[in-house]
C-alpha cells in the first residue's frame, strides 16, 4: 500500500494536474478542438512563473503572467487554424513545438530551482498544519474556484454560445455567434488553465523544467475520460467535477502501479503506464456498452 | 422588407468547373409578405438563400435586408435580420444541447452574449410557455438533450427557436422535405400561424408545387439561376400545380423531365 505521503503527494499533483484536465476538456470536449499545444502551455507556466518569483515578483503576480502566457500560446494556435486554415491538430503540434525553444528562451537553460524563494504557498506553511496537508489543500481551494468560474461561465449566454460552436458551428453562425472568436477564446482560456498548472507545479516542486511538458495532454485526456467514465454525461458541473476527480483517481493509480514492487516498474515506465491506463479507460465504456447490449 | 438588386453568383471561377447559379436576379419582397420559391435541382434556389443568409457572398450586386446593406456582411454578422430554419432538422438546432439551452441561445440571437446565466426562472418560464404553445408535451422534456428529439419535434423547435429573437426575414429551407407527411403538414401549419402571428416577411423554398401555391402571397420560379416566372394575387388564386408545369414547358421551351419538379 501506498505511504501516507506517497498518497497525499499523488493527492496534490493530481489537484495540479486537474487545472489541465479542465483545460483540456474546454479544448477537446466544449470546443471539439484536439489541442495539443497544452504539452507546450504547461511548462511555459511553470517557466514564466519560476522566473519571475526568481527575479522577486511576487509569485500571485508570476501565476497570474503564467496564465497571460498561457492564453498567448493558445491564441497562436487558434490564428493558425482560424486565419490560415491550418488543420487543428496540426495547428497545434507547430505551436507546441516552437513553444519548446520559447521555454528555453524564457528560462535561459533547461531548468529553474525556486529553493528558498517565497512562492504561493510560503504563508500557509507556518499555521500549524504539517507541509503534506497543506498542500494539496491550498491547491484544492484554487481548483474549487477555477471550478465554479468555469461552471458559472459555460452555463451563461456567452458560455453556451462557446459550447454551440463545438456542437454545431453553422447553426451557431446562423444564431449570430462569430465562431472564429469562439476558437481564439476557447483555446485562450484552456491553455490559460494549463499554464496556471504549470505555475502551481513549478511552485509545489520547487522547480520548472524544459522536459515536464511531455505527455501533458495525455495525462489531461487520460483525467477527462476517467471521468466521463465515472459520471457519464449529465451536465457541465459533473463533467468539471470529474476532471479533478478523474486527475487525481489517475495519479494515484499511477503511484500504486509504480510502488507495487510485484510489478516491477521504474519511474522511467510512467509512459508506458500512462498510455495503458489512457487505453484502458477508452475501452472499458465499450466492454461495458458491448456487455449490457 | 428584402431588395436583391442584380446578383450574380459564381462558384469556382476561372476553374474548370465554374458554374454560375445566379444570373442577375432582381427580387424585391415587401415587409410582411410570404413568397415561396421552386425550382428544379440546380435552379440557384438553394444559392438564392444563401445570399440572403450570408453563407454566400454575391460576386456582384447589392443585398438589402430591411434598410441594412448586407451583401459583404458574414452570417454572423447578419444573423440579427435574419432567421432561419434548415431543410435538415438536425442543422437548425444543437443535439448535445438541451431544450431550454437550445431557446437561450436563440433568445440572443444577433446580439452581444454576457456573462448572465442562460437560465434564469424568468428565461426558463417564457420558454416553457413557448413550447407549451407547440402542443407537443415538449413543455415537460425541457431539460432532455435535443438529439433525443424526433426530426419533426426538432423542426417545431427550430421554429420556435426562429422567433425567439426579432429579425426582419424568416428563410425556410425545404423544411418539411425531410418529414413524414403527417408530420410536415404540422410544421406547414405552425409555419403559417408563425409567419401570420407575427407579420414576418419570409422566404420559403419548397420541393412541393403544392405546398408552394397553397402557402403565401407570392411565387417565384428558378430556373439555370434566373427568375422565370413570378406570379401573386389573382393570376396565382387560380394557377393548379398543372398550369404551373405547362407555364414552365413553354417559358423554357424544354421538355420537364425532372420528376422532384412533379411531387406533390
Amino acid at each position: 500500500m501506498l505511504s501516507q505521503i506517497a498518497f497525499w503527494g499523488a493527492v496534490e499533483l493530481g489537484l495540479v494536474f486537474a487545472f489541465v484536465a479542465i483545460g483540456v476538456f474546454l479544448a477537446f470536449r466544449v470546443l471539439d478542438f484536439p489541442d495539443l499545444t497544452v504539452d507546450g502551455s504547461f511548462p511555459l507556466g511553470a517557466a514564466v512563473a519560476a522566473v519571475l518569483i526568481t527575479v522577486g515578483i511576487n509569485p500571485w503576480l508570476a501565476a497570474a503572467a503564467a496564465m497571460v502566457a498561457g492564453a498567448a500560446a493558445g491564441t497562436v494556435t487558434a490564428f493558425l487554424n482560424v486565419r490560415f486554415r491550418i488543420l487543428n491538430l496540426l495547428a497545434s503540434i507547430l505551436t507546441m513545438i516552437a513553444l519548446f525553444s520559447v521555454n528555453l528562451r524564457v528560462m535561459g537553460k533547461p531548468n529553474v530551482a525556486l529553493i528558498n524563494a517565497d512562492t504561493m504557498l510560503s504563508p500557509f506553511f507556518g499555521l500549524g498544519l504539517r507541509e503534506v496537508y497543506v498542500r494539496p489543500l491550498f491547491v484544492g481551494v484554487l481548483v474549487v474556484i477555477a471550478v465554479i468560474a468555469v461552471w458559472r461561465f459555460l452555463e451563461s449566454d456567452a458560455g453556451l454560445a462557446m459550447r454551440a460552436t463545438g456542437a454545431n458551428p453553422r447553426m451557431s453562425r446562423a444564431q449570430g455567434i462569430d465562431t472564429s472568436w469562439q476558437v481564439y477564446l476557447g483555446l485562450a482560456l484552456s491553455n490559460a488553465l494549463v499554464a496556471l498548472g504549470g505555475a502551481l507545479f513549478a511552485q509545489t516542486n520547487g522547480f520548472a523544467d524544459v522536459t515536464s511538458g511531455v505527455g501533458t495532454i495525455v495525462v489531461g485526456l487520460a483525467a477527462v475520460i476517467i471521468g466521463e467514465t465515472l459520471f457519464g454525461a449529465r451536465g457541465i458541473l459533473l463533467a468539471l467535477i470529474g476532471c479533478v476527480v478523474g486527475s487525481i483517481l489517475y495519479r494515484i493509480a499511477i503511484q500504486l502501479a509504480l510502488s507495487t514492487d510485484a510489478l516491477g516498474l521504474k519511474a522511467s515506465d510512467l509512459n508506458l503506464v500512462t498510455a495503458v491506463l489512457v487505453a484502458v479507460a477508452l475501452v472499458l465504456p465499450r466492454l461495458r456498452r458491448g456487455a449490457s447490449s | 422588407m428584402i431588395d436583391l438588386s442584380n446578383i450574380h453568383v459564381t462558384f469556382g471561377k476561372g476553374t474548370p468547373l465554374q458554374k454560375e447559379a445566379l444570373k442577375g436576379v432582381n427580387l424585391t419582397i415587401e415587409e410582411g409578405s410570404f413568397v415561396t420559391v421552386i425550382g428544379s435541382n440546380g435552379a440557384g434556389k438553394s444559392t438564392l438563400l444563401g445570399v440572403l443568409a450570408g453563407d454566400v457572398l454575391a460576386n456582384e450586386g447589392k443585398v438589402m435586408i430591411g434598410s441594412t446593406d448586407v451583401t459583404r456582411k458574414s452570417t454572423s454578422a447578419r444573423a440579427g435580420l435574419v432567421a432561419r430554419v434548415f431543410q435538415d432538422p438536425l442543422a437548425g438546432s444543437c443535439g448535445s444541447l438541451s431544450i431550454e439551452e437550445n431557446l437561450a441561445l436563440a433568445t440572443r440571437r444577433g446580439e452581444r452574449r454576457g456573462l448572465r446565466s442562460a437560465l434564469g426562472p424568468r428565461r426558463r418560464e417564457i420558454f416553457r410557455e413557448r413550447i407549451a404553445e407547440l402542443n407537443l408535451g415538449l413543455e415537460n422534456r425541457m431539460k432532455d438533450r435535443m438529439d433525443l428529439l424526433s426530426g419533426g419535434q426538432r423542426q417545431a423547435v427550430s421554429l420556435v427557436m426562429a422567433t425567439m429573437a426579432g429579425s426582419d426575414v424568416l428563410l425556410l429551407d425545404e423544411h418539411t422535405a425531410a418529414l413524414d407527411p403527417g408530420m410536415a403538414e404540422f410544421i406547414m401549419k405552425l409555419t403559417q400561424r408563425v409567419v401570420s402571428e407575427r407579420k414576418l416577411t419570409t422566404l420559403m423554398v419548397t420541393h412541393s408545387m403544392r405546398q408552394a401555391l397553397d402557402f403565401g402571397h407570392r411565387t417565384i420560379m428558378l430556373h439555370g439561376g434566373e427568375i422565370i416566372l413570378d406570379v401573386s394575387g389573382d393570376s396565382r388564386k387560380d394557377l393548379q400545380v398543372e398550369d404551373l408545369i405547362a407555364m414552365f414547358r413553354k417559358m423554357r421551351g424544354e421538355t420537364l423531365d425532372d420528376d422532384a419538379l412533379l411531387i406533390g
